[in-house]
């Protein structure tokens, strides 16, 4: 019973950082239907952003995060700009396409200039360990955890009570009719791309600091994870991202700590495959009929 | 008879034939050196994945992240085949019992994802891919991370045999009746429905050939290069089979061995930097989709038939 709840405890912090990464893919696909394959690679962006601002500038971990989140959400929009705003009356699989080629770009680009060797992410939180019980719960988790929550608050904030959320929604539903009300659709997706980009950086500096390494190929196999639990949730949803992330992060963890960590990636595509077999709309999506 | 070889068929044999003896001339005459070898055997390999891919992606228009998953398996079955058996008859074996698991998996793999939609489908391809690497990476049999070593099996005359048997069988597909199904599925799936075609089973046969098709690659580069591991087949190995049919243009099977090719040269050019390759094809993806969203030849093929037309044409322009 001890090494469920550790795993649960492991599993939620895990979650956290998956359910941040998962919240910026399901609203630019609630919004333009396309899968942000460099989204991955925008957290792994993060990570490094706030390496950089702790080791050059000497700043502690909020500074850090906030860095971290404005660099990534202005690479967001550049990137929307640059790659994805051509694309947007093309097919889905154009734009697909599209996103991979930004997601080697920047793979690329990081390997160039940063170097492809794991570097070690500076410890700025304290490392104490709290026992509770038999279990052993970290500040680090806790400050993942809280940050997470905090940051999930904020966003449902916006989307649910500023102008700009209620733009969001207004073009996820029904982007011509939005236009045709006057909301300027351009500006309303660069606003997504800029949110869901500043919560994959904060993911991408609280998993630095979980995990104390980073790589510039860190992003590939969190940004599907996370992709896959934006799908569980519903794609789409915003509290469907939120449970999905917190879910898989929890199977994962669950796995691991009963001896099946070579598996645990196999774990999370099963999940995938079952749930877009039994429910493709997602845990909490509505499923829509094709019309002709 | 007088169908099969009408001017245009022959034109074709000629330019098989023609292209084998200059290679092995080259080869024997060693201009081809062994480096250069290498580049040719990975071209061969890589056409065998393009074109087969194409075949699932261009012609069917479902699109499949798994590809790479699929010339695991049939690299595996050849390279454990050949462990127990070490002869051109154990590695025949591997191939062939690569081509039924990969079909068994295809099948297990298409029926139920090949419901799914445009990205849905691609990620659920991608996730059966991971999970076939993750399997071999944990089975005893494979030798786990560590990947297996083994002989030189094949030479250049059997490897360029393969692949024009290859290229004929999904060349031919597209043309019979079941890929012009398969074609009107990409067109509009609905429509086609609408006129009585079950699309379910015209696109489980796309996915079965493509992936058969794929894991006879993968036992071509098993029994070429001496070294076969998991990591080798990750999902950034279908995004490479996938940035050459997108080069090559969707749809059109001259246009992935084209890109096959180029890409091929450039990628032995470009080895020494191969970070500034990534950047490349990053870039190269992006405009491509931007500019010319079809790939360089869009659905067209390159044939001859096409450019007797042309010639003809002209001649009737001159009078």
């Amino acid at each position: 019973m001890t090494v469920f709840f550790q795993q649960l405890i492991n599993g939620l912090s895990l979650g956290s950082i998956y359910a941040l990464i998962a919240l910026g893919y399901t609203m630019v696909y609630g919004i333009i239907k396309l899968i942000n394959f460099a989204h991955g690679d925008i957290y792994m962006l993060g990570a490094y952003i706030g390496f950089m601002a702790i080791t050059v500038l000497g700043v502690g971990f909020f500074p850090a995060l906030l860095i971290a989140m404005v660099g990534c959400a202005i690479l967001g929009v550049v990137i929307e700009r640059v790659a994805y705003k051509p694309l947007r009356n093309a097919t889905r699989i154009a734009a697909l396409i599209t996103a991979i080629g930004v997601s080697y770009f920047i793979e690329a680009m990081t390997q160039r200039f940063m170097g492809t060797n794991v570097r070690a992410f500076p410890n700025v939180l304290s490392t104490e360990v709290i026992q509770f019980a038999g279990l052993r719960i970290s500040y680090q988790q806790i400050y993942i955890f809280v940050t997470t929550i905090v940051l999930m608050l904020i966003l449902q904030t916006i989307v649910k009570k500023t102008k700009v959320g209620r733009a969001m929604r207004a073009v996820s539903v029904d982007a011509d009719a939005a236009r045709l009300m006057g909301i300027n659709v351009d500006a309303t997706i660069s606003y997504t791309f800029a949110i869901g980009s500043a919560l994959a950086g904060a993911a991408g500096v609280l998993v630095g600091i979980y995990y104390n390494s980073i790589n510039p190929l860190m992003g590939m196999v969190p940004g599907v994870k996370a992709f896959i639990a934006a799908v569980f949730g519903g794609i789409g949803i915003v509290p469907g991202a939120m449970f999905g992330g917190f879910f898989i992060g929890i199977a994962e963890a669950l796995v691991s700590g009963y001896g099946g960590s070579l598996y645990k990636d196999a774990v999370v595509y099963i999940i995938l495959i079952v749930i877009l077999i039994i429910k493709p709309a997602g845990l909490l999506g509505k499923n829509v009929k094709e019309k002709v | 008879m007088k169908k099969m070889f009408n001017k245009y068929n022959l034109c074709w044999i000629l330019s098989m034939i023609g292209s084998y003896v200059l290679l092995s001339v080259l080869m024997s005459a060693g201009i081809i050196d062994s480096v250069y070898q290498t580049v040719v055997t990975t071209i061969i390999i890589n056409i065998i994945l393009a074109t087969s891919l194409n075949l699932i992606i261009g012609i069917t228009g479902q699109f499949s992240l798994g590809h790479a998953g699929f010339m695991c398996i049939g690299a595996y079955s050849a390279g454990v085949m050949v462990k127990q058996m070490p002869s051109m008859t154990g590695f025949m074996l591997g191939i062939l019992i690569g081509v039924i698991i990969s079909a068994i998996v295809a099948m297990i793999v298409a029926i139920p994802t090949l419901r799914l939609k445009g990205d849905y489908l691609a990620i659920a391809t991608l996730g059966f891919g991971e999970i076939i690497r993750i399997v071999v990476l944990n089975m005893k049999i494979t030798n786990g991370a560590a990947g297996l070593v083994l002989p030189k099996m094949l030479n250049f005359p059997f490897m360029y045999g393969v692949l024009m048997l290859c290229l004929i069988v999904i060349i031919n597909f597209v043309r019979s009746a079941p890929g012009r199904a398969c074609i009107s599925v990409r067109e509009d799936e609905i429509a086609s429905e609408a006129m009585g075609i079950n699309t379910t089973k015209y696109k489980v046969y796309a996915f079965i050939i493509g992936a058969v098709i794929a894991s006879i690659a993968g036992a071509m580069y098993a029994g070429n290069f001496y070294v076969i591991k998991p990591e080798m087949f990750t999902f950034n190995k279908s995004i490479d089979i996938l940035v050459m049919v997108v080069f090559g243009g969707m749809g059109s099977m001259t246009g992935s061995v084209i890109a096959a090719i180029v890409i091929g040269l450039l990628n032995s050019f470009l080895q020494n930097f191969s970070s500034v390759r990534m950047i490349v094809y990053g870039i190269a993806l992006v405009c491509i989709m931007i500019f010319r969203p079809s790939g360089l030849l869009g659905t067209k093929e390159f044939t001859f038939s096409g450019i007797g037309n042309f010639i003809k044409k002209r001649k009737e322009v001159k009078k």
